[in-house]
């Protein structure tokens, strides 16, 4: 410690390295969720599928789906002082004889604020429902509403929850 | 400052000061910052070493404590951010009160009444004492 660029430089280092052990403090303390949370503890969404738009196969043999349906969703409870934004996504996900499960994204929307982060909304398909084949005509379809949390430092976290069923029509339209 | 020099060159010592500390004060630069050439003595580096270690360790608990109950990121850091600089303004510059405890070296006429000892003359007596009998 005894000169000027010494000091600095050990000062700098220290401070670097309890910036790191800051940093994973948030993290840490993120599981237990931010004391001021005030709305219920748990997601609440639901979607339901108003109407199919498009149901055809394609020219390479793939069916596509396109699809319009009512997603309300409340993800505020998600919402910490380390969360940057929460990405969320509406997954069908349904069983074929070639595959145990397909999961196929429709629709994702991006979350940045907590006051966002309840609404209801109508929207068509985002992404179109394409099946590895012709599998489709009458095959049961689960909706699943997936979310990212992404902090502002440390980890993701990952989960979903099971919104609803539907049936898709026996023939093309 | 240079009879404290020269009283550390003689006795074998180094006096902590920086080549570049010499350098500046032969081209007359000392003047544009005596927090830089001015050194802290032995006391003021202990001193200045836990001070900056505990002033670091409490900004970084004080940021965390206060960024969670308020639930606010941004205040954690700029809590830290202040502290970091604070501590630097205090710690890092060779501030005059750390330098209040000086070492005293050996005064130069003390220091030539007792010659350094020289190893090499008691061997080389002990060589010779058999070889004259």
């Amino acid at each position: 410690m005894h000169s000027f660029a010494y000091r600095l430089n050990t000062l700098l280092t220290f401070s670097l390295l309890l910036l790191a052990v800051l940093c994973g403090a948030a993290s840490f303390l993120d599981a237990f969720n931010s004391p001021l949370a005030a709305s219920s503890s748990h997601v609440q969404a639901s979607a339901q599928v108003l109407k199919v738009n498009r149901f055809r196969r394609q020219l390479n043999g793939a069916d596509e789906v396109g699809l319009t349906f009512n997603v309300s969703l409340d993800v505020q409870p998600l919402f910490t002082w380390n969360t940057k934004q929460v990405f969320v996504f509406l997954a069908a996900e349904y069983e074929t004889p070639k595959n145990a499960l397909n999961q196929i994204s429709l629709w994702d929307h991006i979350i940045l604020d907590k006051d966002q982060a309840k609404f209801q909304t109508k929207v068509t398909t985002k992404y179109p429902l394409i099946d590895q084949g012709s599998n489709l005509r009458g095959r049961k379809v689960d909706l699943i509403l997936h979310w990212h949390v992404m902090p502002k430092t440390g980890r993701m976290i990952r989960d979903k929850l099971h919104l609803s069923d539907f049936h898709l029509p026996e023939a093309y339209t | 400052m240079d009879r404290l020099e020269t009283t550390c060159f003689r006795l074998g010592l180094s006096s902590g000061t920086t080549s570049l500390a010499r350098d500046t004060t032969h081209l007359g630069f000392a003047r544009v910052s005596s927090l830089r050439s001015a050194q802290m003595d032995w006391q003021g580096q202990k001193g200045a070493e836990i001070v900056m270690q505990i002033m670091l360790v409490v900004f970084a608990i004080a940021g965390l404590g206060i960024g969670y109950t308020i639930g606010s990121f941004p205040t954690m850091m700029l809590t830290y951010a202040g502290g970091v600089v604070l501590t630097a303004l205090i710690t890092v510059p060779n501030w005059p009160f750390f330098n209040r405890r000086p070492l005293k070296w050996l005064d130069p006429s003390e220091a030539e009444r007792h010659p350094k000892p020289q190893v090499n003359v008691a061997a080389a007596s002990k060589k010779k004492a058999p070889k004259h009998k």
